[in-house]
């Protein structure tokens, strides 16, 4: 009788436990796939960036390292050749002929040839990178602040986002871009950078520029900047949420 | 037969009224047969944070996976050279062509075809039953994680003040010296499943409070910490965190540890919910008032 109680009991524990872990599961796979669901859990974007900008110091600096902690390897990930015509033909030149617009809500919207941004003055860190799929790498990058390029072409009151657009396009034909606020772009160690680890940028690495914006995650880093775009808002632009892996559902905000 | 009394040691000071009329003795009494006492055991916080603890740690676990899928090695340090693992899943394919899955823990390894590195056909570190979403999907497993991680957070902030303000924390939770003095005995006890009874029943014995204290009070902050110190933003606005857990890639490898540290606790504690006694330790769970067997003891109310 008693036995007959306790395995009655443990077949129903069985059975409420399969059930409401698979009833979980795929609850949770339904949620996913809703329209409703995800736009809750984004909300929690907004409150990491309003508490992330609330405790850390605006002009609080990423760790820089000493020359003895550069990896070996500087893994280079997303698009390491953007594959165009026109891109092979700068490479063939050196990028002799690349030109680098800041255009949109500015001032005095100016352009420079690469061997007119290496004639301003530059900042070389050694900082590292934090890939959003969890691997870090150091590397010492050298370049022009961005704040630098901002005062030259004086951002307009309403200017919110720089966007930068960079030469490559995926497989689908998209073309890669990303954004930043515009108070990041006057960040010390927010630079377009020409050289890692003291050689010229190569083509996996975003040759000739690329951006370092050390206090977020790396797919903020875009690769191959051809031009900055001051707008006051994101839509229209690409997908709309400020960059090629926001369009896919990765966070703008990607300080964690 | 077994007789209800109303229990006078009750944990707390707040005794709700009592509804079931059956079952309340208010009269002192001597017996030989077994007399049952009610305890009320949980209070309304606790037994609410516990229970938002369920689905908020099984979701950031889940999902934590999924995350580890997208680079399923770890490090120590700051960097993540890859010939300097600690531990990592792979997918590997024999000479014939055969997939596997290999799990490297400091260099040894270990055949975990089916579950880790290789599960179901697909090339993957944990399984797609452990991750949500089930597939392949960093970007949706990063916004489940850090949206509960922000409820995890939220809850863990509440009950820890709560524990204190209450004074839960240093009266139920924290070991006393004779508690310490009792491990010896509490260890043999645990290992050949004899479970307290009578007056030993109504608080937590040595183990229970050293394994509830450490996970409240130990891994769960940890595992926060860690938690931030993953992010650039945070190491930038406290350098020291870093400095403290051993660069970016040691948070993520503790963070990780931190993790299995929650499954191991869970799997004992719903092990030992069930061996003593399911429905009274739901019940206690869920009602607050917890049974608790007097054997053949006189008992005065």
């Amino acid at each position: 009788m008693k036995s007959e109680r306790a395995m009655e009991r443990r077949r129903f524990l069985k059975g409420t436990l399969g059930a409401a872990s698979l009833v979980a599961l795929s609850g949770c796979d339904n949620l996913t796939q809703s329209s409703w669901f995800p736009s809750i859990l984004g909300k929690a974007e907004r409150l990491t960036e309003a508490v992330q900008r609330g405790i850390t110091p605006k002009n609080a600096l990423a760790k820089e390292y000493g020359e003895a902690d550069i990896s070996k390897i500087f893994p280079a990930n997303g698009n390491t050749d953007p594959g165009t015509e026109q891109y092979a033909g700068h490479v063939a030149q050196n990028f002799s002929g690349w030109m680098l617009e800041v255009v949109g809500l500015v001032h005095t919207p100016r352009s420079w040839s690469l061997a007119a941004l290496k004639e301003l003055p530059s900042r070389t860190q050694i900082t590292r990178h934090d890939c959003v799929e969890g691997w870090s790498a150091i590397g010492k990058w050298t370049g022009i602040p961005v704040g630098d390029l901002m005062r030259q072409v004086e951002p307009l009151p309403n200017a919110r986002y720089a966007v930068f657009h960079c030469a490559d396009v995926d497989d689908g034909g998209i073309a890669y871009y990303e954004s930043i606020a515009v108070v990041d772009c006057y960040h010390p160690q927010t630079i377009l950078a020409y050289e890692l680890n003291g050689a010229s940028l190569d083509v996996p690495h975003g040759a000739p520029l690329r951006l370092r914006f050390e206090r977020q995650l790396g797919y903020k880093q875009a690769k191959y900047v051809m031009k900055i775009e001051l707008v006051e808002s994101l839509a229209g632009i690409g997908g709309g949420k400020g960059g090629y892996w926001e369009d896919q559902g990765y966070e703008w905000y990607a300080g964690i | 037969m077994a007789l209800l009394i109303q229990s006078e040691e009750a944990v707390t000071d707040q005794r709700p009224p009592v509804s079931e009329t059956l079952s309340t003795v208010s009269s002192p009494m001597v017996s030989s047969s077994p007399v049952i006492e009610r305890v009320y055991r949980h209070r309304l916080p606790v037994r609410i944070s516990h229970w938002l603890n369920v689905p908020f740690l099984i979701i950031l676990i889940m999902s934590g996976l999924q995350i580890f899928n997208a680079h399923p090695a770890l490090y120590w340090g700051d960097r993540s050279d890859r010939d300097q693992a600690v531990l990592s899943i792979r997918p590997m394919q024999t000479e014939s062509g055969e997939e596997m899955g290999i799990t490297t823990i400091l260099g040894h390894k270990f055949d975990t075809t089916g579950v880790l590195g290789y599960s179901d056909g697909m090339r993957r570190a944990f399984p797609a039953w452990a991750t949500i979403p089930s597939a392949k999907w960093l970007a949706m497993g990063r916004q489940w994680h850090l949206f509960f991680a922000w409820l995890f957070v939220i809850n863990g902030l509440i009950f820890t003040a709560y524990a204190f303000a209450s004074r839960h924390a240093t009266r139920d939770l924290a070991p006393t010296g004779k508690d310490f003095r009792g491990i010896g005995k509490s260890l043999r006890d645990h290992l050949l499943l004899r479970h307290p009874s009578g007056k030993e029943a109504k608080r937590y014995n040595v183990l229970q409070k050293l394994a509830y204290a450490c996970i409240l009070f130990g891994v769960a902050p940890l595992i926060v910490l860690t938690g931030l110190a993953m992010s650039p933003t945070i190491d930038t606005a406290f350098p020291w965190l870093l400095t403290i857990l051993g660069g970016r890639q040691a948070a993520r490898t503790i963070h990780f540890v931190a993790c299995f540290s929650f499954v191991g606790f869970i799997v004992i504690h719903v092990v030992q919910v069930i061996l003593t006694g399911f429905f009274n330790n739901i019940r206690s769970m869920v009602t607050g008032w917890f049974l608790v067997q007097h054997k053949g003891v006189r008992h005065e109310v």
